[in-house]
């Protein structure tokens, strides 16, 4: 075990720069992923706790009786897919509601309270929000909907808020992990291009060893162990520079900014061992692709 | 054992090869064709035995290296197959070819030494990949170095070397695991003939310890000094396997080489019947 670590640090010494290349790529790729592992959990939390609000207001008809409530309500509960929850609010506990919140505007209202009994529907899954306005008010072939009850006046959702989140967050997700491939490729080739340098370097004593009979795992081993502790190194570097960036950055504001205490983000501690043997995963694969097209023992 | 006694036992294997003892390196028909189409190799059969000293002569491009290249299992035979200690070369997988390799000692004409390593380290590498423990580095290396002449350069760099030290280093790297078998590929093909001597007796002796030796060489005086048994390779097929044989034709064989190659003062050469070889010049004050 002395002599491959032996191996190993020499031939990095014998190669700084390629070795320095290898190890700055290592160190730029798991930089992006260290910063964008939490921000794309951030964003996934924030999004999935709209997702949670998106709701499917069913609004009965003013002239609704309590005969109606019940016939909807029991439809809602029984007879319709995708429903999750469905909560009733009366005419009157919306318009507290209203009141409450929005206390300027409804006080100056005469009396009179204009909002009709509602069914809050939350769908089994926030992705199904819009099949469940579907099925509650099918749309006819002229495009007008007709619910699924003569008591029902209309049924909406946020739809385009809902699309829009969705979207974004798909599009976040997806360019994240593109760019998170992308990087990890680049750093695959050149920690597989030192090491490729490396064998070069020292096809001569790899020559002599294959001639006097050393296997080849022992051929191997200073090689992966090269690619390994470069690896290794840039991961260490890029952890550190996580580390200062959080403590000096991070933490003040997040008293200011929700998204940065969003829950779903993982502990910087396990965050850490995660990139860690992300970086030595990705130099493993490196020295591998290497010696196995260059290193024919 | 004296030389005479080994020509005597050469000799009656020679008269009845039904009593050999199982030979070290057996070839049984060997063809290798290389993927390029060239023939290296044509049913090419013979049979070493163990601790005999054979020359492996031909032009370049003649199958000397293609011989030498079979037995350390770097090329696959064609056709045919080779025995070494009785071992089918061809049944040993990719897996055991390093293990076959340690009974093997190998010697080339570029020495193939590590620049930046001491003549200890060299010779103490071939132990340390395979496995060795310090404690035997420690006692073998200066051992070898000692029986190769090297003692006083331990701690030199290839570089500051002459060639025939470096080749010495190579012998001794090659001879420090005392292998059974020892291949020598042009050992003296960069070297002096004065140098060249000097490897020459390096491997006689390691012969006469028991190590069967074969080199390929095309330095015919060495060849017709020595007077060993000679196979003789050209365009790929084996066409002379004499013992005590010359590098070309047949010629009375040399006592006082022997003498020399034992180490023991050279008494004045005598005239060959051929004129105006160098070699002969160089021997004859």
């Amino acid at each position: 075990m002395g002599f491959f670590l032996k191996e190993a640090v020499r031939s990095v010494q014998r190669n700084p720069i390629p070795s320095f290349a290898a190890t700055a790529s290592i160190l730029v790729t798991v930089l992006v992923l260290g910063i964008f592992i939490p921000i794309t959990q951030a964003t996934t939390g924030a999004a999935n706790e709209v997702r949670d609000k998106v709701l499917v207001n069913v609004y009965l008809k003013a002239n609704a009786s309590k005969a109606d409530q019940n016939r909807v309500a029991a439809k809602l509960r029984e007879d319709t897919e995708y429903v999750g929850k469905v909560a009733f609010v009366s005419k009157e506990a919306a318009f507290k509601e209203q009141k409450t919140d929005y206390p300027e505007y409804y006080s100056e209202l005469l009396g009179s309270n204009p909002l009709p009994d509602t069914f809050r529907v939350t769908p089994d899954n926030p992705d199904n929000a819009l099949k469940l306005r579907d099925t509650i008010a099918p749309a006819t072939a002229t495009g007008a909907r007709s619910a699924i009850d003569p008591a029902i006046d209309t049924v909406k959702n946020r739809k385009d808020d809902t699309q829009n989140i969705l979207f974004i967050t798909r599009v976040v997700k997806w360019a994240m992990a593109l760019l998170a491939a992308l990087l990890i490729v680049a750093s695959v080739l050149l920690i597989s291009n030192t090491i490729r340098l490396s064998l070069f370097a020292r096809r001569r004593e790899v020559e002599v060893m294959k001639l006097v009979g050393a296997t080849d795992w022992f051929i191997r081993w200073p090689f992966v162990i090269e690619g390994v502790m470069l690896g290794a190194l840039g991961g260490l570097l890029a952890v550190l520079s996580l580390t200062v960036g959080k403590v000096a950055f991070v933490d003040p504001l997040v008293s200011d900014f929700a998204l940065l205490r969003a829950p779903e983000t993982m502990q910087f501690g396990l965050l850490a061992v995660v990139l860690l043997g992300a970086s030595v995963a990705v130099s493993a694969m490196g020295s591998g692709l290497s010696l196995r097209r260059f290193l024919k023992v | 054992m004296a030389i005479t006694e080994r020509h005597v036992r050469a000799r009656n294997r020679a008269a009845a090869p039904q009593d050999r003892a199982p030979a070290v390196i057996e070839f049984r028909g060997v063809s290798k064709t290389y993927a390029s189409g060239d023939r290296g190799l044509e049913e090419a059969t013979f049979a070493v035995e163990r601790g005999e000293f054979v020359f492996l002569v031909g032009q370049t491009g003649s199958g000397k290296s293609t011989i030498m290249r079979l037995l350390i299992k770097e090329h696959e035979v064609s056709s045919g197959t080779i025995n070494v200690a009785g071992k089918d070369l061809t049944a040993i997988t990719r897996k055991e070819v390093p293990y076959y390799r340690r009974n093997l000692g190998v010697v080339f004409q570029d020495f193939k030494l590590l620049p930046n390593r001491t003549v200890y380290d060299n010779v103490a590498y071939a132990l340390q990949v395979t496995g060795h423990k310090r404690k035997e580095i420690r006692a073998k290396v200066p051992d070898i170095l000692r029986l190769t002449g090297l003692s006083l350069k331990l701690h030199s760099y290839p570089d500051q070397l002459s060639g025939g030290e470096q080749q010495r280093v190579a012998v001794a790297r090659a001879f420090v695991n005392h292998p059974p078998l020892l291949l020598a590929d042009e050992p003296t093909g960069n070297l002096d003939p004065e140098t060249s001597i000097g490897i020459m007796q390096l491997l006689y002796r390691i012969n006469r310890t028991g190590t069967t030796v074969i080199v390929a060489t095309h330095d015919n005086a060495m060849v017709d000094r020595m007077r060993r048994r000679v196979i003789e390779v050209s365009q790929g097929r084996i066409i002379r396997d004499e013992h005590g044989g010359g590098y070309s034709t047949a010629e009375e064989n040399t006592a006082e080489f022997g003498l020399l190659m034992r180490g023991e003062p050279a008494p004045a050469p005598r005239r060959l019947s051929s004129p105006g070889d160098f070699f002969d010049d160089a021997f004859k004050d």
